[in-house]
């Protein structure tokens, strides 16, 4: 069924349920408990997380199969968003015109952008990519934005104004990104006992996108030519001297994974309609270096796992402050309880960041293959016995030398 | 007319001149050995014929058409397949995976995106490539990582990857380098089973004279960059030109 073997169908399931009932999941605290303000349940982190997730399911086919490391893909980010908005600006609030204007865009940048890049590989590569990003927030930032020609209203970001033309916007339609009539702001709530859940259109729309983006990233990898993008690499001089061109190869999952990112920076622009410079800058282009790295690159599920990990620290692990330390810890005699506190101040708050990078550096040197290395070994160590038995038949399959 | 025409090839490093004036002539099914002592340029010369290098004088003609200024990849599509001195495989994928990828590489051409097209749908290439893993004897291992097998594994690999590609001129180099007695001879009748069953024309560069004279029918001895003699294996073990340049040193 849909191409796919029993374990990615089962992988694909539990993507695809998780995704769809994230508002149960990641709402499990009562809305009065102290605990609440772990819930990430609400509309707008949410559609973060699935957001980010198709960024880092794109990022993965170029990084995770040929190992080319970009720097540089936030610019199809924004160009995805800036895309969108223009669509709202000039057309009509509806999302889908928008999102294909974005893929396409994305994939042209994509394209002109990877080909110069592509003539180098390793570090350079990484460099030359990074060069263009940062061009093209210069050009967003600054350069095309001036009284004569205003592409992207610089510092202030792209809205949409009242005056704008939006030839195909009607009075019964709402001002707000929609898709036929139904706004991506519109959120039913749905309280139950101590709870409350939120469903909200726009991020379950995003949130099949992700579905589809996940499903697209299997196929993908299973397929002949994600094993040549694995042969990449592997080893690119026996590609070629194999007959195979590594150059359209390494292209073309460059522009997927470009394609990818502009549709996740289109996306961002349906939940909110802005697109602002700051997000094709290179931090934004780190952060999704980290979320594939965190969750284990080359694999199918570690990027979206690492998307939602850093965005759930970031809007979470953030929010937390002195305050609410001093309730958690107020057990403590007084000096303890300061001491601890100012013990931990550092890494909470605006500090989050440090937590992120310290846990970031266990990542990296306790478990290279990221979080899902880090479920493999759980998995192992519970599932020992059937291990051994593994290692017994290999070891009967392999003879000695 | 042989199958590789190679004339009047010159390669100059800065001041140093490679290879000049290499005149050579691979007969089509015959097994062809270059030999030399260190330096002499046998490398560089295979390298002239991948296009990994391009000589700076000289025509490199296969089969009638020039190889020089091609890229690797299209000189490969060609017909002409390369083993490398240590073993190039894709260490990452299992040893189904490195042969169903020059299977994609005969049928497909240089590039193709079949990103939605399944792997088990490829009946006809897996069956040709666990075909050739039997013929090699390692059809057993066909699900194994690759990275994790023993070098002689690895070269047996390397060759069954360029053998599925049926190809028209197998260049090898130095394929017994650093294996022991008993691989060595494991290669050598592999080598000539290819030979016999497949009509593949080699080309071989070897520093070991036991392989060379067992396997080659002519043989080129390259000396300081410049072929010195081309002849059958038999006039060349008793040609003085030869044993002065080759085994000159070690005579004193």
């Amino acid at each position: 069924m849909l191409g796919l073997n029993k374990n990615d169908r089962t992988l694909l399931v539990i993507v695809a349920v998780l995704a769809l009932l994230a508002p149960f999941i990641l709402n499990p605290f009562p809305t009065d408990s102290s605990l609440a303000q772990f819930n990430a349940g609400y509309p707008d982190l949410m559609q973060k997380f699935v957001i980010f997730g198709i960024f880092a399911i794109g990022f993965n086919i170029l990084f995770g199969l040929t190992g080319y490391l970009s720097f540089g893909h936030a610019a199809f980010l924004g160009i995805g968003s800036y895309s969108a908005v223009w669509i709202y600006k000039l057309f009509t609030y509806n999302v889908i015109p928008a999102m294909m204007l974005s893929v396409v865009m994305a994939a042209i940048f994509a394209l002109l952008i990877g080909y110069i890049s592509l003539r180098r590989s390793g570090i350079y590569f990484s460099i030359l990519t990074l060069a263009f990003a940062q061009m093209s927030f210069a050009l967003a930032y600054s350069v095309l934005s001036n009284p004569k020609f205003n592409l992207t209203n610089g510092e202030t970001g792209l809205q949409v104004y009242a005056n704008d033309i939006q030839m195909f916007h009607r009075d019964g339609l709402p001002d707000f990104p929609h898709i036929f009539g139904l706004s991506m702001g519109s959120t039913s709530k749905l309280p139950l006992g101590a709870w409350e859940f939120q469903f909200n259109v726009g991020y379950y729309f995003c949130a099949i996108l992700m579905i589809l983006a996940f499903y697209f990233s299997i196929r993908l990898f299973r397929s002949p030519f994600g094993m040549m993008l694995r042969a990449v690499k592997s080893n690119q001089q026996r590609m070629n001297y194999t007959g195979l061109n590594s150059r359209p190869y390494t292209l073309a999952a460059f522009v997927i994974s470009g394609m990818f990112a502009g549709l996740a920076g289109g996306l961002l622009a349906a939940t909110d309609p802005l697109a602002g410079a700051e997000r094709m800058q290179w931090t934004a282009s780190g952060e999704v270096v980290l979320m594939t790295i965190l969750g284990g690159a080359g694999t199918l599920i570690g990027p979206v796992l690492g998307a939602g990990f850093i965005k759930y620290f970031e809007n979470i692990f953030s929010k937390i402050n002195d305050q609410v330390l001093h309730q958690w810890v107020s057990f403590m005699p007084d000096g303890l309880e300061d001491f601890v506190v100012a013990l931990i101040h550092p890494f909470i708050g605006k500090g989050w960041h440090l937590t992120l990078g310290i846990l970031f550096m266990l990542v990296v040197i306790f478990l290279p293959g990221g979080l899902v290395e880090g479920g493999q070994r759980i998995g192992r160590l519970f599932g020992r016995k059937k291990r051994a038995e593994d290692t017994a038949d290999a070891a009967a399959k392999t003879p000695a030398e | 007319m042989g199958i590789l025409e190679v004339k009047g090839v010159g390669k100059r490093f800065g001041g140093l001149a490679a290879l000049s004036e290499v005149n050579l002539s691979v007969e089509e099914n015959t097994v062809h050995a270059i030999i030399g002592p260190n330096g002499a340029g046998k490398s560089t010369l295979l390298n002239c014929l991948v296009g990994k290098l391009i000589p700076d004088t000289g025509s490199v003609m296969f089969d009638g058409q020039s190889v020089l200024g091609r890229k690797p990849h299209e000189i490969n599509q060609m017909g002409i397949s390369r083993v490398f001195q240590t073993p190039e495989i894709f260490g990452d994928l299992t040893v189904l995976e490195n042969i169903m990828i020059p299977c994609f590489a005969k049928r497909d051409g240089s590039f193709r995106m079949h990103a939605f097209e399944q792997f088990a749908h490829e009946k006809e290439l897996i069956e040709k490539s666990m075909a050739i893993l039997e013929d090699v004897n390692m059809a057993d291992k066909a699900d194994m990582h690759s990275a994790s097998m023993s070098r002689g594994d690895k070269r047996r690999l390397e060759m069954a990857m360029c053998l599925v590609q049926e190809p028209r001129l197998l260049l090898l180099d130095e394929p017994t380098a650093g294996m022991a007695r008993a691989d060595t001879n494991n290669t050598i009748d592999l080598l000539k089973e290819i030979n016999e069953k497949r009509d593949i024309t080699m080309a071989i560069i070897e520093h070991d004279m036991h392989v060379v004279f067992s396997l080659a029918e002519r043989i080129t001895v390259l000396a300081q960059g410049t072929p010195l003699v081309e002849d059958t294996p038999d006039n060349i073990k008793g040609n003085p030109k030869v044993q002065e340049a080759y085994l000159g040193e070690s005579q004193h």
